[in-house]
């Protein structure tokens, strides 16, 4: 199979803190890969480095054969990755419709000329956002919230938001980071589903940061495990169960 | 929550009955074109104009894109010298006035009366520029800074250009003001009918201004301004040059505060540098704009009525025969009641007169509608 990220030797420090030590691995075109390690591993850190919320010490990230570390997170955007915040980061003063939006990528209204000189046109391409907008939120069971204060959403409901903006443009990597917590389990099978079908119609490579066993292995093949900032081992996720290493990672090996 | 809503009709009356009832009581409850309540409330309302384009302005930075100017002084000073020196002719030989430039004849070809339009059009447009430039100049460097330290920048880059003003006397005349600033379409008019028209005038600008960035904030422009005030890393994620668009809502306010000081050059006829002092150029547009309600365009114009309209009226005060004890403390005692008042109405109504809207987008009130609205009122009241 393609690669379509690859990650090479990537290390970040925090102080004398290495949260991601020369940490390797490949995810291929296509497929929903897991990734899992015990609390603290740099599984959220991989993520920020991958879409430039921070940058590397030392290491390479190439999407699609293309460099990427190091760029802005909007430039990253732009190359087709996405991702969501463990802790969501809506938008809280603005309305739910609006957190969804400002997302697509290419609005005309985002020049500041257009929507005096054309406004037309803008509004055009805004009633095909917002149809958008709102196929998504019918889709994740938040229409009802549609002109609500983001801020004013339950926990599970903001997972919901932070799911709802991938869907928002066209992307070619989703990185989801722990899209399951806090989320009720009909919403889960739900969301499972969704997963799946983005995966089979549009293609979408998928990575996915979760602690939910149960969903990691309906979803995800194969699974990659991280510990201590590096890249252990990987597999389906019944060969990383049985794999020793992942044991002694996550039980310390007092088990063994 | 109640009361807090009333205290916007309130003020408004309260300002309204002051602006009126006082400078009539003073001239003797005349009612005359030409004295009395009428003239001094068309000259009031042309200057709350021009405060109402300086706090949009200021709008466009804070209330929607978060930038924190704390320099506006700066912005309004250089708009206001820059349109000085174009409307004004070339320094005379011999004059005790002394200033840079004065375009101001070379600017008005003998053709259709352009002396008494063009060369205020031209100033008014390059004061903009001129002001806009020095947002991107100091954009570079800071913008990428926290908030806190534009903050500091700009406060530091107020009165460094100020300390410029009234140190390098050959530029505008230094701390003695530059004087004789000529009025747009002065030759019309007497200067009875002279107050209606600049009053017109500047209500057609205000609009203006007020139209231009209310669809620019209510378009997808705007939309992202907002989100990147409330969180940059988010912004960022959702693909949005967080620096490109921080850059553009503070060039864009930069552009209007200095027009904005071009028509109070205008309107002054004089410009000195004690004008540009952090209490007036820079406290009483905050004022204005937190008072109003920042991230509302409404509440800039009400901001600016409201606070300009204690201002004034406070000072009428001094004209009543007041005890000594007073007297002689009555522009302290102003300054203390102004700001008591603002912090009163901001205890009571903390986001202001007219509070920041839910909804972006022009384009989503009419065409977009699919299906009832959901119960938006009653939930607007439980948060608020």
């Amino acid at each position: 199979m393609t690669p379509i990220l690859q990650v090479d030797r990537l290390t970040k420090s925090f102080g004398g803190v290495l949260a991601v030590n020369n940490c390797s691995l490949t995810i291929s075109e296509g497929t929903i890969t897991g990734l899992i390690g015990p609390n603290g591993a740099g599984k959220t850190t991989l993520f920020n480095l991958i879409t430039g919320a921070e940058k590397p010490n030392a290491g390479r990230i190439r999407f699609r054969g293309r460099r990427i570390d190091g760029l802005a997170p909007h430039r990253i955007f732009h190359h087709g990755i996405i991702r969501t915040f463990q802790v969501p980061r809506e938008l809280k003063t603005m309305t739910v419709l609006e957190n969804l939006m400002l997302v697509p990528a290419g609005q005309r209204g985002e020049q500041i000329w257009n929507p005096l000189l054309f406004p037309g046109s803008v509004a055009r391409q805004e009633q095909r956002n917002y149809d958008k907008a709102m196929d998504v939120l019918d889709f994740v069971e938040l229409s009802h919230h549609r002109d609500e204060f983001a801020s004013s959403l339950s926990g599970g409901q903001k997972k919901l938001l932070e799911l709802a903006r991938t869907l928002m443009c066209d992307p070619k990597l989703i990185l989801l980071d722990e899209p399951g917590a806090g989320v009720n389990r009909v919403l889960m099978q739900k969301l499972v589903t969704k997963i799946e079908l983005l995966r089979e119609q549009l293609g979408v490579t998928i990575f996915i940061i979760e602690h939910d066993m149960d969903l990691v292995s309906r979803l995800c093949d194969p699974v990659i495990v991280m510990s201590e900032g590096a890249y252990l081992a990987e597999g389906t996720i019944d060969e990383v169960k049985r794999d020793e290493r992942v044991l002694d990672a996550y039980l310390g090996g007092q088990y063994r | 929550m109640r009361a807090g809503k009333l205290i916007t009709p309130l003020t408004l009356v309260v300002v309204t009955a002051f602006v009126i009832l006082i400078p009539m009581e003073r001239s003797g409850w005349v009612i005359s074109l030409d004295r009395g309540v009428i003239p001094f409330l068309a000259a009031f309302l042309t200057t709350v104009a021009i405060f109402a384009i300086l706090a949009l302005a200021l709008n466009v930075q804070w209330g929607y894109t978060g930038v924190f100017n704390f320099g506006v002084a700066a912005f309004f000073m250089v708009g206001a010298y820059t349109a000085a020196i174009f409307v004004k002719g070339p320094p005379e030989e011999g004059s005790s006035l002394r200033y840079v430039g004065g375009f101001g004849e070379a600017l008005s070809p003998p053709i259709l009366d352009s002396e008494q339009w063009l060369p205020f059009v031209i100033a008014a447009l390059a004061a903009g520029a001129v002001s806009g430039l020095l947002a991107l100049a100091l954009s570079l460097p800071t913008l990428r800074l926290r908030e806190d330290y534009l903050a500091i920048t700009t406060i530091g880059v107020a009165e460094l250009l100020r300390r410029i003003v009234i140190q390098e006397d050959g530029l505008v005349n230094g701390s003695r003001s530059l004087v004789g600033i000529p009025k747009p379409l002065s030759g019309y008019f007497s200067s009875d009918t002279e107050r209606f028209v600049d009053l017109a005038v500047m209500a057609v600008l205000v609009m203006i201004v007020f139209l231009i960035v209310e669809r620019g904030i209510r378009s997808p422009w705007g939309r992202v301004l907002r989100a990147l005030k409330e969180d940059e890393v988010a912004a960022a994620a959702s693909g949005k040059n967080v620096f490109s668009f921080k850059m553009q809502g503070f060039v864009i306010g930069a552009v209007i505060m200095g027009m904005g000081g071009a028509f109070f050059a205008f309107n002054r006829g004089a410009v000195g540098p004690t004008t540009f002092d952090h209490f007036f150029a820079t406290f009483m547009i905050w004022a204005m704009l937190m008072v109003g309600g920042s991230g509302n365009n409404w509440g800039a114009i009400a901001g600016a009525y409201v606070v300009w309209g204690f201002w004034t009226t406070t000072l009428q005060i001094n004209g009543y025969d007041l005890p000594d004890v007073l007297q002689s403390r009555i522009f302290y005692i102003r300054d203390f009641v102004v700001g008591s008042l603002i912090v009163i109405v901001l205890l009571l109504r903390p986001q202001g007169l007219f509070p920041e809207e839910r909804r972006v987008s022009i384009w989503l009130d009419h065409r977009m509608r699919r299906g009832p609205r959901p119960a938006d009122d009653a939930t607007a009241e439980a948060e608020t």
